[in-house]
């Protein structure tokens, strides 16, 4: 399956090929998990904080779905 | 405490110190300005009259020793754009200067019997009182700059411009940064037309042979600051080369775009096309390339240790302004439809120079967009609208009031506000735990005075779903006790974030207040006593005329779907009553 990934802030030297915004393709086994997807980005877990998917709060043990947007986020907050 | 309140009557130009009372004496920054507003002002008066007043206050542990991140100011007053009562915060030099000063507070009433324009200087020797004639109709960029070629000492200034002479609702209070330069602001709520209707165009605050700060348990206060300052170095957003210093508050515009609650096009949906061209990652981009006088991870007061603001270059390298930040980056730019951050920078420049709190501004120029002023996007047009306001033309006048008037100017009837303020940049539709918060602070539309937004989007202070409507007035509510009280510290609000998630930090908070106070207090009484500030609050809006009709988002939001969620505003009415059920028959 089809999956696009997104990394932002201090997470974009992970993957420094991409632009800001700018999303990564990966074919996915059926069953894969967004922890292990990240696992495989190389994406350490103590760094992402916050994982989205499709706009809505996900967690590591949800399975990717064929489309899906998953977006990996560090620490952020502001004003 | 020996501290002193220092009153300031611009009728017959007397500067009197009185010891601070009794009933005010456990107070500092917000807690003070709304105690003293409650006390002396009548809540029904014109805001723009002369019995309003402006109070000024740093916080309990400014101006002490290695108090981290502590700079920060309360500016107090009837709001002129929304009739409550309102504290507006700023960093920059005041806070320090004004406490090391052993002031309390400064009460600024009256107005001059003459008409003339003064400019202030508070020094240890006492208040001068000089002709500001020469500085008024000035941009504050000019008016700093020839403050500190008057006084060398770099002293805080603290001023208004063009915007606040004329007393417009959208006028901000400007404080100066380390570099001079007017780029912090008391922004919301307009009390720089406070000030203007004063009669004062600017206050020089020089601290030097100042008596400094009572400390009533030295062992304490350093305990306490110690604890907070580890938490603030070892959380990821708040530590060195963290999230805040690297990014800025503008590392929020890709994720609240992701989180598809970025307001956009005055607030018709919840993501922008262009967000990742104004967000905080580009504007680091931009200053590792551009060089020169670019800078993030810079400090908006001396003894900062987050430093998370920015000075924004253009192509040669020259400053444009500090500082973007991420409500401005979005208030100027998703908001309008527009996605180039010179634009924004420029126009962030001339709200600093006006004026203009920038939140507001961008918002108002929104509206503009949506009464066919100007098109969404139009950039060059919208930053032409400052030049009308520079000219203070009739329509400039109506931008300067902020959106609420605007919008009536031009026959808009979806208004982002609540109780006259504009709503920063989270969509209630998509975060419903923050529009609790805008319909219920005593504020008006404010997302610092209750920021949900830490456990809602970050997963800071726990993790709750933003969509959901279940508890978000409990939440609202206890996040906007804790900013009363971080509001009165003198701290910036971003200690919350360590302090959130690392207990020990929110120990310390409290132990240095302790410390420096003397108050018997410890992190268990943090939500107790912020409630008695917003009990104070309440009390104000209640006689100055506003109920629980008040306390709603706007009737657009109820039935308009904003996509990416296509999710409308639904959190009852009894639920949002339920925030401030506590304060009934009180």
């Amino acid at each position: 399956m089809h999956v696009e990934v997104r990394v932002f802030a201090t997470l974009r030297r992970y993957l420094p090929e991409l632009d800001i915004g700018e999303p990564k393709l990966l074919e996915v086994p059926q069953g894969t998990t967004l922890g292990e997807i990240r696992e495989g980005l190389g994406l350490p877990i103590e760094e992402v904080k916050v994982i989205m998917r499709n706009n809505r709060q996900a967690d590591e043990e949800d399975l990717a779905q064929d489309g899906d947007r998953i977006t990996y986020i560090p620490a952020v907050a502001g004003g | 405490m020996s501290r002193k309140i220092l009153r300031i009557n611009m009728s017959d130009q007397s500067a009197v110190y009185e010891d601070i009372p009794e009933k005010w004496s456990k107070w500092a920054g917000r807690g003070l300005t709304s105690a003293i507003v409650l006390d002396e002002v009548e809540p029904t008066c014109h805001p723009l009259g002369p019995n309003n007043k402006l109070v000024i206050a740093p916080g309990w542990v400014s101006g002490t020793p290695a108090a981290p991140s502590s700079g920060r100011t309360s500016f107090g007053g009837k709001s002129p754009l929304t009739g409550t009562i309102k504290e507006s915060n700023s960093g920059g030099l005041s806070s320090k200067k004004i406490a090391k000063l052993g002031l309390a507070a400064i009460i600024l009433e009256g107005e001059p019997q003459d008409g003339e324009w003064y400019q202030l200087a508070i020094t240890k020797d006492g208040v001068e009182f000089k002709d500001a004639s020469d500085l008024a109709g000035k941009g504050m960029y000019e008016v700093d700059e020839i403050l500190w070629d008057q006084y060398p000492n770099k002293p805080a200034v603290i001023g208004i411009g063009p915007v606040g002479e004329k007393k417009l609702s959208n006028a901000g209070i400007s404080v100066n940064d380390p570099e001079g330069k007017p780029g912090r602001y008391a922004g919301r709520g307009g009390l720089g037309a406070v000030m203007g209707a004063r009669g004062v165009k600017a206050i020089v605050v020089d601290d030097e042979g100042g008596p400094g700060v009572d400390i009533a348990d030295e062992d304490l206060l350093k305990q306490g600051r110690t604890k907070l300052r580890d938490a603030i170095m070892e959380h990821d957003l708040t530590k060195p080369d963290g999230g805040l210093n690297t990014y800025g508050t503008n590392v929020l515009m890709n994720i609240i775009n992701e989180a598809g609650g970025l307001p956009t096009r005055n607030f018709s949906a919840g993501q922008f096309e262009g967000a990742a061209d104004i967000s905080g990652e580009r504007v680091a981009e931009m200053v590792e390339k551009r060089g020169g006088e670019g800078m993030t991870g810079h400090g908006c007061h001396p003894g900062c240790i987050i430093q998370c603001s920015n000075i924004y270059p253009d192509e040669e390298g020259e400053a444009v302004v500090s500082v973007v930040e991420y409500e401005t980056a979005w208030a100027l730019g998703a908001n309008c439809g527009i996605d180039d951050l010179d634009y924004v920078a420029e126009m962030t420049y001339q709200c600093n120079d006006l004026g203009l709190d920038t939140i507001e501004a961008g918002n108002t120029i929104a509206i503009a967009m949506e009464g066919g002023q100007i098109e969404f996007g139009d950039k060059e047009a919208a930053l032409a609208l400052f030049d009308e306001i520079r000219e203070m033309s009739p329509l400039g006048r109506i931008y300067g009031q902020g959106v609420e008037a605007t919008a009536k100017a031009f026959g808009v009837h979806r208004v982002p506000t609540v109780k006259g303020q504009s709503m920063p940049a989270y969509e209630p539709r998509a975060i419903k735990g923050i529009g609790v918060t805008y319909a219920t602070s005593p504020m008006g539309a404010d997302h610092t005075a209750g920021y949900t937004i830490a456990p809602e989007i970050a997963g800071v202070g726990g993790k709750v779903d933003p969509l959901d409507e279940e508890g978000k007035s409990d939440l609202s509510l206890t996040f906007q006790a804790a900013t009363a009280f971080v509001d009165s510290t003198g701290y910036c609000l971003f200690i919350a974030f360590p302090i959130l998630d690392i207990s020990s930090g929110w120990e310390g908070m409290a132990e240095s207040v302790a410390g420096v106070t003397g108050l018997d207090i410890t992190g268990d009484d943090v939500i107790d006593i912020g409630k008695e500030i917003l009990r104070m609050e309440r009390e104000f809006n209640k006689k100055a005329g506003f109920t629980a009709q008040d306390d709603r988002p706007p009737e657009f939001m109820r039935y308009e779907k904003l996509p990416p969620h296509n999710e409308v505003w639904s959190v009852s009415d009894e639920e949002l009553d339920q925030v401030y059920a506590w304060t009934n028959g009180k």
